[in-house]
């Protein structure tokens, strides 16, 4: 059993996205697929323990060795963030129930649960594989769910942007693709591990060159990095509050690992950063993504979409903390991979209350809503000051291993930007706060209750898992900095 | 090394280019979706065609063959297929629902559709 | 010794228990006051006793947490801080009894929140008071920003509004690029955040890289209120007067000059200020403030806005005394922090009861007020020789103090500027009771002549016991300049 859990990760998702349409009964489904979830984050903990225990894990599936069968490979980097997308998924779930009952038929609930299974198997499964193949197989599974989500929102405008997501994120999947196929064209293997054995002889060729180029553009486009943002701001403002929460905290972030597993573990620190001028390119789109996003942030009037301009630029900080290119900056990249997750999942189950009780997320609604609705603007609240990186919240952490990692290679001024970016996430939110304190609720609005406790309790949850993981730093930092080593050890 | 010689690279760069034109300048959707399958295509072409070994046969066993042409891009690209006929299948239902809800396919009419239910909402 | 970590845990901790009270009587408006009242006491009591207990020898210390390597949240008592505890304390207590004659006279809202954040704002200002280094330090200024931010907009209105929104902006937007910048190249820089007597900077350090550090700590440090930043504190006056007078006379404004003062002594040392080329610029900027500030009090007809520019003023005299890297200066900035407190919270109080009795708010229409409000007028006149400088009020010692620092330093320019400050306070304070009472034929008062309309006792009391003692501390101030001494002989350093 123990030596099964690699693939228990994966097959787990993946068997209950089936039985869910047997069941048929969303009241039944919605209980089943929270049990699956909670085996999900169980199995991930285990693994986790195991991989302290015995170093990485290799699985072969069906008991064929790489390079010929496919392996799955666990080391802390994978752990860690198999432990990210299983818990907070757990917990979003958690407020589903009552927050799809709000936005959508019974009838349809069913095949929403099914899509959120699949999108979760796709995420596990590009953490949990070996095989560089396999990744763009669970990434167009994900996406291809996602897709589905977002076009269940309840305004028209939802299919056109799971639409405009399927476009990009169509074109994204297949560079990646490209990449791949030239990857295996110079080496003839697909198992990553391999790969970053076989393209040091092959280095210095155009066509790995070409290989790496394609990849990277294909994965900026899946993780939203400014410029190729573009599909980001209107899937999440649209999708069912649920389907809001888990991507924006989950499928960024594994988009974002791709992207790390590739640059060092396949193709190599040296690589990457001697041969190709990554480092500008990835600290000055980082940089440019953090205040545009910011900016476009500050003037939007639906807060969902808000939030999702706010996204692009909080993955700035991590494409930023990757392009540095030393140790600190990596920790901080996978620090705020986690914290980030955290304060999104906090801001949008909050939003996904509001939804719940008014129907939008205008802001003009949100007048007075901080004391109609004190529990769940004070979820914004927490998020946003997290989101502005307060200390004692989980953003100052990792704004601090970033601005530490800026200042370790003398680069005050962009030092100074990143806190700049601070600033305007401050405008943002406090556009935010006065409307919903400090100005008397609108007409219609008069008598607007507290969001149930069903989605008022898992936002509690982050908030407070926001606190704790801003003041007790071991988890996150610890395993983030021992990742960060990890990685660099490989180019060694 | 002539041009000719990597023709099957050409055919890959003509094809990709012409699909990801249709994509980005048809504002049709489902031409955009045509376009799409075009580009996806492509790619599975450079798959098959990196795999062709210059006088091998299909890959079976037998003691007369020693030269095979490389049977995983093969495998691989069945799965990328199955991926492409499901990102149609669901584009296309998304060209449906729009049509429905927008009753049009036509990009910059829905578009305008929505940047009026902001105003009006707004 | 246990004894006195344990009561300076509760020092901190004392005023957010009183928060559930609080917010659990918010129908019941007296118990909700009492509880208020008896937190203060015990606060009270608490600070006096870590006073009793207190020897700078051998200071109690406290380690709560720590939030990364290096980073923690930790509180050691020294002399300045105990000086600002006792402060604070004693004047959260008065401000409290004044704040319920002042809110209920005006009728204002949401009265719980401001009990509520009032009492989160006092527990940041005592954590920022022991804050053992920088991190804590800014953690606890972050919570004040945060916590005051609500009573600044407290009106709602859209002036409320805007005002707070440059009060957060500022404030925020220095601390963290300047401060928090500062903070973190300190780190980088010297690896620890701990303060340290005589600064935590060795020799290596270049002069470049220390004077950038000082000039982000004074500017990063809004709530010092040195010009260019100091837009914050005239905006914050939208507030009601209760809060400007303890949390934008004292609490606020006094946690700035407390962690410039602080940084200039624990963290860079005295010696090493002398050599930075920097300071010297620093000082004429903190000189530039003090006067500029003075003048544009002068042409301030709202009270509340020329008390506001009067602070500023005055803070900056502070500022000057810690930049003069003296031992007379820092003696002298720990005490104006006292006089400045006791004095401007009497002027603020004044400001309010006349706001409240006479609904007065503009200095040309106060004219033959002193008829009406005898003991409001008085405690205004003392609490304006504190400010100037003259005796008997306590405000005389610590301008003293901070023209011998100027002495020794032979810093004549802004000796000069120090006195010609003194008389523009003068200029500006003094008026406003002299025509109160001998201006009555000119009066604008309307109120029936001879008839005394004063503010609700509750406020009446409270700046009757600030104005006295002002006055008390002129004659006793040893308890403060005991405590600043200390600080000074901590801060070594003598130059001439």
């Amino acid at each position: 059993m123990i030596q099964h859990l690699p693939i228990l990760q994966v097959i787990i998702p993946l068997l209950a996205a089936p039985i869910c349409f047997i069941l048929r009964e969303a009241k039944l489904v919605r209980w089943f697929v929270l049990l699956a979830n909670i085996m999900a984050f169980v199995v991930s903990i285990m693994l986790l323990q195991q991989v302290n225990v015995h170093g990485t894990l290799v699985y072969t599936l069906g008991g064929w060795e790489a390079p010929i069968g496919i392996e799955y490979r666990i080391d802390e980097l994978n752990a860690y963030l198999l432990i990210l997308v299983t818990s907070i998924s757990t917990v979003t779930l958690m407020a589903a129930g009552s927050s799809l009952n709000k936005e959508m038929k019974e009838s349809k609930q069913t095949y929403f649960y099914i899509a959120y299974m699949l999108c979760l198997t796709g995420l596990l499964g590009i953490l949990a594989t070996g095989d560089a193949f396999n990744v763009f197989v669970f990434l167009e599974i994900s996406s291809l769910a996602s897709y589905t989500m977002i076009a269940m929102g309840n305004d028209r405008r939802s299919l056109w942007a799971s639409y405009q997501y399927l476009i990009m994120g169509t074109i994204g999947a297949t560079f990646i693709l490209i990449g791949i196929g030239l990857m295996y064209m110079m080496t003839g293997t697909l198992n990553m591990h391999d790969l970053a054995e076989r393209l040091v002889e092959v280095e210095q060729t155009k066509t790995v060159f070409t290989a790496f180029a394609f990849f990277l553009v294909g994965v900026c486009l899946k993780l939203a990095l400014f410029p190729l943002h573009l599909w980001l701001p209107n899937a999440y403002a649209y999708a069912p509050s649920i389907a809001t929460v888990f991507l924006a905290a989950t499928a960024t972030k594994v988009a974002i690992y791709i992207l790390l597993r590739f640059i060092f573990s396949v193709y190599g620190f040296e690589f990457s950063f001697s041969h190709l001028p990554l480092t500008e390119i990835l600290v000055s789109l980082g940089l440019v993504g953090i205040i545009a996003a910011s900016i476009v942030a500050i003037y939007q009037t639906n807060v969902k979409r808000l939030f999702a301009y706010s996204s692009v630029s909080q993955i700035g900080y991590m494409i930023l903390g990757l392009g540095i290119g030393n140790k600190t900056g990596l920790t901080a990249t996978l620090l705020h991979l986690f914290n980030h997750a955290l304060m999104k999942s906090a801001i949008f189950l909050a939003l996904a209350g509001v939804v719940y009780r008014i129907g939008n997320v205008n802001i003009k609604n949100f007048a007075g809503l901080g004391r109609q609705m004190p529990w769940t603007m004070a979820a914004i609240v927490i998020g946003g000051l997290s989101l502005i990186g307060v200390p004692l919240t989980v953003g100052f952490v990792s704004k601090w291993y970033l601005v530490l990692a800026l200042l370790e290679n003398g680069w005050w001024p962009i030092a100074v930007l990143v806190l700049v970016g601070s600033l305007l996430a401050i405008a943002y939110i406090w556009r935010i706060v006065e409307v919903a304190y400090f100005k008397a609720p609108l007409q219609n609005n008069q008598s607007h209750k507290e969001a149930p406790p069903a989605i008022l309790i898992p936002a509690w949850i982050f908030v407070i898992a926001n606190f704790y993981f801003g003041i007790d730093t071991s988890f996150t930092a610890g395993l983030s900095e021992r990742t960060a080593e990890l990685l660099f050890g490989v180019v060694k | 090394m002539n041009f000719l010689e990597q023709y099957n690279y050409w055919i890959v760069i003509l094809l990709m280019m012409s699909g990801f034109y249709i994509v980005i300048a048809h504002g049709n959707l489902v031409k955009k979706l045509m376009g799409l399958t075009i580009f996806q295509t492509s790619v599975f072409i450079l798959y098959i065609s990196i795999s062709k070994v210059i006088g091998g046969t299909a890959p079976i066993l037998d003691d007369q063959y020693e030269v095979y042409t490389n049977p995983l891009p093969h495998v691989l690209i069945l799965t990328a297929i199955v991926v492409g006929v499901a990102t149609t299948a669901l584009g296309l239902a998304l060209a449906v629902r729009i049509k429905e809800a927008y009753g049009t396919v036509e990009e910059d009419v829905i578009q305008e559709k929505d940047l009026q239910q902001e105003g009006s909402t707004e | 010794m246990m004894e006195q970590e344990l009561l300076m845990q509760w020092i901190i901790i004392l005023p957010l228990l009183a928060i559930p009270g609080i917010l659990l009587f918010h129908k019941q408006p007296n118990l909700r006051e009492a509880i208020t009242l008896i937190a203060g006491a015990l606060l009270l009591v608490a600070v006096v006793a870590f006073y009793q207990g207190f020897d700078a020898g051998n200071a109690p210390y406290i380690h709560w947490w720590e939030l990364m390597p290096g980073l923690d949240i930790a509180f050691r008592a020294e002399p300045l801080g105990v000086l600002f505890t006792l402060v604070a304390g004693s004047l959260w207590l008065v401000t409290s009894i004044y704040a319920i004659g002042y809110m209920r006279g005006h009728n204002e809202a949401n009265q719980t929140r401001f009990y509520a954040c009032f009492a989160v704002a006092i527990s940041a200002v005592m954590g920022l008071a022991f804050a053992d280094n920088l991190f804590t330090l800014f953690v606890f200024y972050e919570v004040l920003t945060l916590s005051t931010y609500p009573l600044v907009t407290h009106a709602g209105t859209d002036k409320a509004r805007h005002g707070g929104r440059v009060y957060l902006s500022i404030l925020l937007t220095t601390s963290i690029l300047f401060l928090l910048f500062g903070i973190i190249g300190t780190w980088s820089v010297t690896d620890t955040l701990t303060f340290a007597e005589g600064g935590i900077f060795d020799d290596s350090v270049s002069p470049v890289v220390a004077g950038v550090l000082l000039v982000l700590f004074v500017f990063g440090i809004g709530k010092a209120a040195v010009m260019p930043f100091h837009r914050w504190l005239p905006a914050a006056m939208v507030a009601p007067t209760p809060v400007s007078a303890l949390l934008h006379a004292v609490a606020v404004v006094k946690a700035g000059v407390f962690s410039i003062l602080k940084v200039c002594v624990y963290v860079f040392g005295i010696d090493l200020l002398n050599e930075l080329t920097i300071t010297d610029w620093l000082l004429y900027v903190a000189t530039a403030s003090v006067l500029l500030a003075s003048l544009v009090a002068m042409r301030q007809d709202n009270l509340k806005k020329r008390l506001a520019y009067s602070t500023v003023s005055q803070l900056g005299y502070i500022t000057i005394g810690a930049l003069l890297a003296t031992q007379a200066g820092v003696l002298g900035g720990a005490l104006h922090i006292v006089a400045h407190a006791f004095g401007k919270i009497t002027l603020f109080f004044c400001a309010g009861a006349i706001m409240v009795a006479a609904h007065k708010t503009e200095i040309s229409d106060m004219r033959g007020l002193g008829k009406t409000m005898p003991v409001t007028m008085i405690a205004f006149f003392i609490g304006s020789l504190s400010i100037i400088g003259l005796p008997p009020a306590m405000g005389m010692w610590s301008k003293w103090y901070l023209l011998m620092g100027t002495l020794e330093a032979e810093q004549w320019a802004v000796m000069i500027v120090l006195m010609i400050s003194s008389l523009l306070n003068i200029a500006y304070l003094l008026p406003i009771p002299i025509r109160a009472f001998f201006d009555g034929k000119r009066s604008v008062v309307s109120i029936n002549r001879g008839e005394i309309k004063e503010a609700p006792w509750p406020s009446l009391l409270a700046l009757s016991i600030t104005a006295i003692m002002t006055i008390v501390f002129f004659f006793w101030p040893q308890v403060f300049y005991g405590l600043a001494e200390t600080l000074a002989g901590v801060a070594g350093g003598t130059n001439g």
